[in-house]
């Protein structure tokens, strides 16, 4: 493996991207970038002032269009992932945001409730992958 | 203008997270397994991230406004309540469950696996509905 293709320079790169995407929507645009709160407006047919959403979300798509998506192994069957995306869809939609709008955006806003609740769900996911992997903590 | 900064930071949002690898439902929960062989790219991700959104929103705050001169929109600095972690627990054991949140979801719908759409068939109402 070359540094080139080390998986941690591509995360960094990545990561340094997303925020220069983050920073970009809130200097420009004075928004904050949290993924769920835009979909879930967008899903509600918000639009007028909010078609700004529509230009983001279309931006999003963009480069996986463009460069096409490898293809990945689930951490489960259709129950499982049905299970999974109910609990994102209302965890994110009561607790006001997920990893990006609290954790990229929130934390760089120094919000305690961000902190709050990025603490919350990473550990909370943290604690559900060990009971699947490893069965309940002795 | 409105339209095609919100494009470009969309675009700048999407290639990132498809750089990083964390549409890969099995990197994420590479990190989130503290138990097994931890892979620390998410980390890598996140605090790639805020190194860039850091100055941005420090900037945004200390001036008070965003470029073309009115005020960002930030979210009321309201406390720490029940709704907030109960609602951040839940998202947890989502999250947990299938390696997958919101933004690499949607990255993952290019794919057209079929997985997917089962994950987004359910987050959809569950965030359409105002709970």
């Amino acid at each position: 493996m070359n540094e080139i293709d080390n998986p941690l320079l591509h995360a960094l790169l990545g990561g340094l991207l997303i925020g220069a995407g983050a920073a970009t929507l809130l200097l420009f645009n004075g928004k904050v970038a949290g993924i769920s709160g835009i979909t879930a407006n967008l899903l509600r047919g918000t639009v007028g002032p909010g078609a700004w959403r529509i230009a983001f979300i279309v931006g999003l798509l963009l480069p996986a269009a463009l460069l096409g998506v490898d293809a990945v192994t689930f951490a489960g069957g259709s129950a499982w992932l049905a299970v999974a995306g109910l609990l994102v869809g209302v965890g994110t939609q009561i607790g006001s945001g997920c990893t990006s709008g609290h954790g990229v955006c929130g934390l760089a806003n120094l919000s305690a409730r961000s902190l709050a609740a990025t603490a919350t769900f990473m550990g909370v996911a943290m604690l559900t992958v060990f009971i699947v992997r490893h069965g309940w903590p002795q | 203008m409105n339209f095609l900064t919100a494009l470009v930071a969309g675009a700048l949002f999407g290639a990132g997270l498809w750089l990083s690898g964390m549409t890969d439902p099995q990197v994420v929960l590479g990190f989130l397994d503290i138990g097994g062989a931890w892979n620390p790219a998410l980390a890598f991700t996140m605090g790639g991230a805020l190194l860039v959104t850091g100055p941005a929103y420090y900037l945004a705050r200390r001036r008070g406004r965003i470029v073309g001169g009115a005020a960002p929109e930030l979210p009321p600095g309201r406390g720490i309540d029940a709704r907030l972690l109960g609602g951040a627990a839940l998202f947890g054991v989502g999250w947990g469950l299938a390696g997958i949140c919101p933004g690499p979801a949607l990255i993952l719908l290019v794919s057209a696996d079929p997985a997917v759409y089962v994950f987004g068939g359910q987050w959809r109402p569950a965030c359409c509905s105002r709970v």
